[in-house]
C-alpha cells in the first residue's frame, strides 16, 4: 500500500465500503419483512375457521386444508418416531463407543454427505426404494421414511453437540459408583443432553414442515382427512400430501389465494419454530449447532 | 425383590453384561444407518440413472442439445439443462456471495450491538422460510417485473420468445437470496474465529477498520468463507421447488431471458407423467445432479481438512 492513513482517499473509499456493509445487511432485514408482509396481506384474507378446518370441496365449492394439517402432522410425528432414537442412538455410539478411527470417520463423512445432498435427490430415491422396491407406493409412510434420513443428521448432529457439553467427571462419577455404561447413559448423560436433543428435534420438524421436493413423488398429495376408527392407521399407507405440497400444487394451478392462505399458515409455524428454539437455547444455554 | 436387586453391585453381573451388549449393538447399528444411507441412495441413484444412458447414448443424452420426450420422434438431450444448473448458480454465487459476505462483516466486526441483534434473528428466520414460499413470491413479484423488463428490452426483436418473465434471471435471483443465510453465517464464525492479535497488530500499525477487515480479517478467514462459497453452491445447485415455476417451462440455453430448466426443476416437473425411457432419462438427470454435489461434498470435506491443518 502506497497509501498513507492520512490520505483523504483512502478514507473516501473506506466510507463507501461502509455504506456497502450496511446495505448488505439492510437487505437481509428488509427481504424479511418485506416476505412476511406481502404473505400476510395477500393471505390473511384466505384463512378463516372453514379454511383450516375443511377439505375442499368441489361440490360444495369450498376450499380447506385440514387434510394437508392432519398429513402434516402425520409425517412429522412418523419421521420422529424413527429418526429420533436412530438419531440419539448414533450420536451415542459416536460420542462414548467409537474409538477413532476409519470407521468413525466414515460414519462422521457420511453423516455430513447425508446433509448436503439435496431434497429432490432424496425424493427419487425415497420413490425407487421405500415406494418400488418396499412397495409402499405414494405413502404417508413413504414420505414419513424418505424424511428419516433426510433429518437424521440434524438430530445426530446436535445431540452430539449436547453430549459433548456433559463434563466428564459425571461419566467418571457414575462409573466409578459401580453403575454400568449404559445405566449411566440412561440416567446420567440423556439427561444432561436433553435440551440439545430437543433442540435438534424441534430444528427437525421445522425441516419437515417446510419440506417439499423430498415428498412430492414420496408422499404424493391426497387431502382428504382419514376416516374415522381404523381409517387413522390405514392413512399411513395412503398418499398425503403435506401444505407445502399443497401451496406448489395450487401454485402451479394458478389459486393464488389458497397458496397465500397456505403460506400463512406455514409462516406462522416457521416462526414460532424459531422463538421456540430461541427460548430453548435461552432456558438451557446450549450452544446450538446448525 | 426389586429393592434387593439394586442393593447388589454384583448380584446380576450376567444378565447386565448381556444388556451393556445388546445397548452397545443397537448404538452401532443406529450409527451404521447414515452409511447404509448414503450407499444405498448411491447405488439407487446409479442403478436407475446409467440405464438410459446405454439405451438413448451416452452422447446424445449429455451432449444433445433437443430434449423432445415426448415426440413421435423423442430426443434426449440434456446438454441445456446441465448448463443452466452450472450457469444459474455460477450467477446466484456471483450475486449473492458478495452481498453475504458484507452482511457476515457487518455481523462479526462493524455492527453496533443494537443493530446486530435485528439483522441475526432476520438471517435465521430467512433460512426457515420454505423453498415453495420463495417460489411463490418469485412467481408474484419478480416474474412480472422480469416481464416488464423484458418488454422494454426486446420490444423491437423479431427472434425472441416472451416468457412472461418465467426466465433464468428471476431463477438466478431467487436462488441468490435463498443462498444468504448460509454464506453469511458460515463467514460469520469464520470471520469471529480470526485471532484478535491480527486485527490489534494490524490497527496498532496505522491500518484503518476497513482495511483491517479486507486486508486482513478476510484473508485470515479464507478456509471459512471458500466453504461457506461451497455450501452456497451446495444449496443453490440442489434446490427444485422455488424454481421450479419461477424459471419458466423449456428447455432453452441459459440466457438471461430465456425460459429454462435446471436439473432439478426439469425432474420436478415431468417425473410426474413420464413413463418408459423418458422417466430413465430424468433418473439420468438426477444421476447428473448427484454426481455434482458429491464433487461438492468431497471437495468441502478436503477444505475443511486443510483448514484444520492450518490451524494446527
Amino acid at each position: 500500500m502506497n497509501d498513507s492513513i492520512m490520505n483523504g482517499k483512502a478514507r473516501i473509499s473506506d466510507i463507501i465500503i461502509k455504506i456497502l456493509i450496511y446495505i448488505s445487511a439492510g437487505f437481509s432485514v428488509i427481504l424479511l419483512i418485506g416476505i412476511i408482509g406481502y404473505v400476510f396481506i395477500k393471505g390473511i384474507g384466505s384463512v378463516n375457521f372453514s379454511f383450516l378446518t375443511t377439505v375442499t370441496s368441489t361440490l360444495k365449492k369450498t376450499v380447506g386444508i385440514a387434510g394437508n394439517i392432519v398429513n402434516t402432522l402425520y409425517i412429522i410425528v412418523i419421521t420422529l418416531l424413527i429418526a429420533t432414537p436412530v438419531g440419539i442412538g448414533s450420536a451415542i455410539y459416536l460420542n462414548e463407543y467409537a474409538k477413532p478411527g476409519k470407521l468413525v470417520r466414515a460414519i462422521e463423512f457420511t453423516t455430513e454427505t447425508l446433509s448436503g445432498i439435496p431434497s429432490i435427490i432424496f425424493g427419487l430415491f425415497g420413490m425407487v426404494f421405500f415406494g418400488n422396491v418396499m412397495g409402499f407406493g405414494y405413502s404417508i409412510l413413504t414420505g414419513s421414511l424418505t424424511l428419516t434420513i433426510m433429518v437424521l443428521p440434524l438430530i445426530t448432529r446436535n445431540t452430539q453437540e449436547a453430549l459433548k457439553t456433559v463434563p466428564d467427571s459425571y461419566r467418571s462419577g457414575a462409573l466409578g459408583m459401580g453403575a454400568t455404561k449404559w445405566y449411566m447413559i440412561r440416567t446420567i448423560l440423556l439427561p444432561s443432553a436433553m435440551p440439545g436433543i430437543i433442540t435438534g428435534v424441534i430444528l427437525a420438524i421445522g425441516r419437515i414442515v417446510g419440506e417439499s421436493a423430498a415428498l412430492l413423488f414420496t408422499a404424493g398429495s391426497g387431502y382428504l382427512l382419514p376416516k374415522s376408527g381404523m381409517g387413522f392407521l390405514t392413512k399411513i399407507m395412503e398418499s398425503g400430501g403435506t401444505l407445502t405440497i399443497q401451496l406448489y400444487l395450487s401454485m402451479a394451478k394458478a389459486e393464488y389465494s389458497t397458496a397465500f392462505g397456505i403460506a400463512v399458515v406455514l409462516l406462522i409455524i416457521v416462526l414460532f419454530i424459531n422463538f421456540l428454539t430461541k427460548y430453548l437455547a435461552k432456558k438451557f444455554d446450549v450452544s446450538k449447532v446448525d | 425383590m426389586e429393592n434387593q436387586q439394586t442393593f447388589s453391585i454384583i448380584g446380576n453381573r450376567r444378565n447386565k453384561s448381556a444388556v451393556e451388549k445388546a445397548a452397545q449393538g443397537i448404538f452401532t447399528l443406529c450409527a451404521f444407518i447414515a452409511i447404509l444411507a448414503v450407499v444405498s441412495i448411491t447405488v439407487y441413484m446409479v442403478i436407475n440413472g446409467t440405464p438410459a444412458l446405454f439405451s438413448v447414448g451416452i452422447k446424445e443424452i449429455l451432449l444433445g442439445t433437443s430434449w423432445k420426450p415426448t415426440a413421435a420422434e423423442p430426443s434426449y438431450g440434456i446438454l441445456y439443462v446441465i448448463l443452466t444448473s452450472i450457469v444459474g448458480t455460477t450467477l446466484a454465487v456471483l450475486l449473492g456471495v458478495p452481498i453475504g459476505l458484507l452482511t457476515a462483516v457487518f455481523l462479526a466486526e462493524t455492527a453496533p450491538k443494537k443493530l446486530a441483534a435485528v439483522v441475526k434473528p432476520a438471517v435465521e428466520l430467512l433460512a426457515g422460510i420454505p423453498s415453495v414460499i420463495y417460489g411463490l413470491l418469485g412467481l408474484m413479484i419478480l416474474n412480472p417485473l422480469m416481464y416488464k423488463l423484458e418488454l422494454a428490452l426486446f420490444k423491437d426483436s423479431e427472434t425472441h420468445q416472451f416468457t412472461g418473465g418465467a426466465n433464468l434471471l428471476s431463477a438466478v435471483i431467487v436462488l441468490a437470496i435463498m443462498i444468504l443465510p448460509t454464506v453469511i453465517n458460515i463467514s460469520e464464525s469464520a470471520i469471529r474465529a480470526v485471532p484478535a492479535s491480527l486485527k490489534s497488530a494490524s490497527l496498532a500499525l496505522g491500518a484503518s477498520e476497513i482495511q483491517t477487515i479486507f486486508k486482513v480479517i478476510i484473508p485470515a478467514a479464507k478456509s471459512g468463507i471458500i466453504t461457506a462459497i461451497v455450501l452456497g453452491v451446495g444449496r443453490a445447485i440442489g434446490e427444485a421447488m422455488a424454481i421450479t415455476l419461477v424459471s419458466g417451462s423449456s428447455v432453452n440455453m441459459p440466457l438471461p431471458f430465456n425460459s429454462v430448466r435446471f436439473l432439478t426443476t426439469a425432474i420436478v416437473a415431468e417425473m410426474g407423467y413420464a413413463s418408459g425411457v423418458h422417466r430413465q432419462v430424468l433418473f439420468t438427470i438426477g444421476l447428473v445432479l448427484f454426481v455434482f454435489i458429491m464433487i461438492i461434498n468431497i471437495s468441502l470435506t478436503g477444505i475443511l481438512k486443510k483448514g484444520d491443518k492450518n490451524h494446527e
